[in-house]
């Protein structure tokens, strides 16, 4: 196994000064998916959005630590956040279809990255929606807005989107928390296929799916990763009460 | 007690109908009598000739006409880039800074100013210095009355787009800047078109700040840097005058008005329709 991405000693504060996580270790293995799972406010979703660093959108917040991805520290100063977030995609717990059509949905990441080529947009495009598992309820409405989509469609359409542009990583903050158990299932095997090409980092609050589609599981409570293992061991035999405590529904 | 509760609902409901009816009884009131007098003095001539000696009969307000139409023109021209960047900037780069909230606050006060008051202001800045009125001053008010509207709207439409959806083309890898221009403003440009509608519709009908600014003009004139003739100028002055002709045009000209601001409604929802549809 392959460590893809390894946090090191990482802090995290909001708005300048409310310290949110405390000293984060943890590995992210190569083409594993990996669960965060904790109680409401424990920093779970926190933790997944500094690996795209989609927090620097907001004034304020500040990183201590290092993340490091393809050897080096994405957390420094120099990073091209276009670049890394192109290698890191996210699919948001909303559906989060743009204004446009299906297709340009799809092709949207594309584009940014330069491809002009008609050709290979269809092609692309086709593929991802494949691999998304929606080709075929959209093939023939390709052209008509992404809106009109369910929200189970419109989440599948997010992730092929995502899976455009072939990023190494997906970070997936609740991807299924506003779907019907139908698309949640759908989607929790496209999360399963995916991971054969992509590494999978999942934030869930449903402990059932963390155990069916993660192979490592990390737990959070109150800013700080209590413990970290194999999935199935974290939900048969944790080494913390804690955690215990939480895959048991004592808490949380 | 529900049985007083229901009372209590329908005398509400009974009030807001009420005060709906006010409103457009109105309305209509106005409507209906802009059109009927408004109607009779509808005749080509009114639209095709240049004015006639005063008192005769045969004159038309092409010069009116074409002077607003240019006004309102350079003023959208002017208006519109500047209201919707500024908009921009207050709701997107600018979100975060005080100036920002402070700006939003002017631009409120700047949409309930009296517009003779910025008609006063364009005088004392732009016509005085030059020594004359001219089409260009008359734009530059009207442009200024439009820009707080339509600053106000776009922000306020571009705030109502989620920052999920931001996030979303920014987890893409998209700069700020195409993120605002393919998909905020996709999001949002229904809302700010219609701001800029009613903005324009909002200027159209204006006269007193073009009473101090472009002026008047007794001929038909393409000529922006000198006086030039408005349709709203020449309301004013012929419903002031003596001549029963003078009435019939200004009515003409008020249904006019009202025509192109119906017009301008009507085809900024078709358009808005057609460009959801494509």
């Amino acid at each position: 196994m392959r460590v893809e991405i390894e946090i090191r000693n990482l802090n995290f504060y909001y708005g300048g000064n409310a310290l949110v996580l405390k000293n984060i270790n943890l590995q992210i293995y190569k083409n594993k998916v990996t669960a965060l799972i904790g109680p409401s406010g424990c920093g779970k979703t926190t933790l997944l959005r500094c690996l795209n660093r989609i927090h620097d959108l907001y004034p304020g917040n500040r990183y201590e630590g290092e993340i490091i991805f393809e050897g080096r520290n994405i957390l420094s100063k120099e990073v091209d956040l276009i670049e890394l977030r192109s290698k890191i995609g996210m699919v948001f717990q909303k559906p989060t279809p743009f204004p446009m059509s299906i297709f340009d949905n799809v092709a949207y990441g594309l584009k940014l990255k330069g491809i002009k080529n008609k050709k290979e947009l269809q092609d692309r495009v086709e593929r991802a929606l494949k691999e998304a598992a929606l080709w075929d309820e959209v093939k023939d409405k390709l052209n008509q807005s992404a809106l009109g989509l369910s929200g189970g469609q419109q989440q599948r359409l997010c992730i092929a989107r995502a899976i455009a542009v072939e990023p190494e990583i997906l970070l997936f903050d609740e991807p299924t928390s506003a779907l019907d158990p139908i698309s949640t299932g759908k989607i929790e095997d496209l999360i399963i296929q995916l991971k054969d090409k992509i590494t999978i980092v999942i934030v869930t609050h449903n402990m059932q799916q963390a155990a069916r589609i993660s192979d490592f599981t990390a737990f959070m409570y109150l800013g700080e990763l209590i413990e970290v293992g194999p999935t199935e061991k974290i939900f048969t035999n944790p080494e913390k009460k804690l955690t215990e405590d939480y895959v048991t529904g004592r808490f949380g | 007690m529900i049985k007083r509760r229901k009372i209590i609902n329908k005398l509400a409901l009974f009030f807001c109908f009420l005060t709906a009816l006010w409103g457009l009884f109105w309305l209509f009131f106005i409507l209906v009598d802009v059109i009927r007098h408004g109607l009779s003095a509808l005749t080509p001539t009114l639209i095709l000739n240049d004015p006639a000696p005063p008192g005769e009969e045969g004159g038309g307000l092409k010069h009116a006409l074409i002077g607003h139409a240019l006004i309102t023109i350079v003023a959208t021209l002017l208006g519109v880039p500047l209201g919707v960047l500024g908009g921009t900037f207050l709701a997107e780069y600018g979100r975060n800074l005080k100036i920002s909230r402070f700006i939003s606050f002017l631009a409120d006060i700047m949409v309930s100013v009296p517009a003779i008051i910025v008609g006063a202001f364009v005088y004392a800045v732009f016509v005085k210095p030059i020594g004359h009125f001219s089409g260009f001053a008359g734009a530059i008010a009207l442009a200024i009355i439009m820009i707080p509207v339509i600053v106000r709207t776009t922000e306020n439409m571009l705030s109502l787009i989620p920052w999920t959806l931001r996030e979303a083309a920014f987890a893409l890898g998209a700069p700020y800047y195409k993120v605002i221009w393919q998909i905020v403003y996709r999001g949002a440009g229904m809302g700010i078109f219609t701001g800029i509608i009613l903005a324009i519709a909002r200027v159209t009908g204006e006269a007193a700040p073009l009473l101090f600014t472009s002026f008047n003009n007794s001929f038909t004139s393409f000529d922006l840097k000198e006086p030039i003739a408005s349709l709203t100028v020449t309301i004013f002055q012929y419903a002031m005058g003596p001549y029963e002709e003078w009435h019939r045009q200004a009515w003409g000209a008020s249904f006019l008005i009202t025509l192109f601001i119906l017009f301008l409604t009507l085809f900024g929802r078709y358009f808005i329709r057609r460009r959801l549809k494509s």
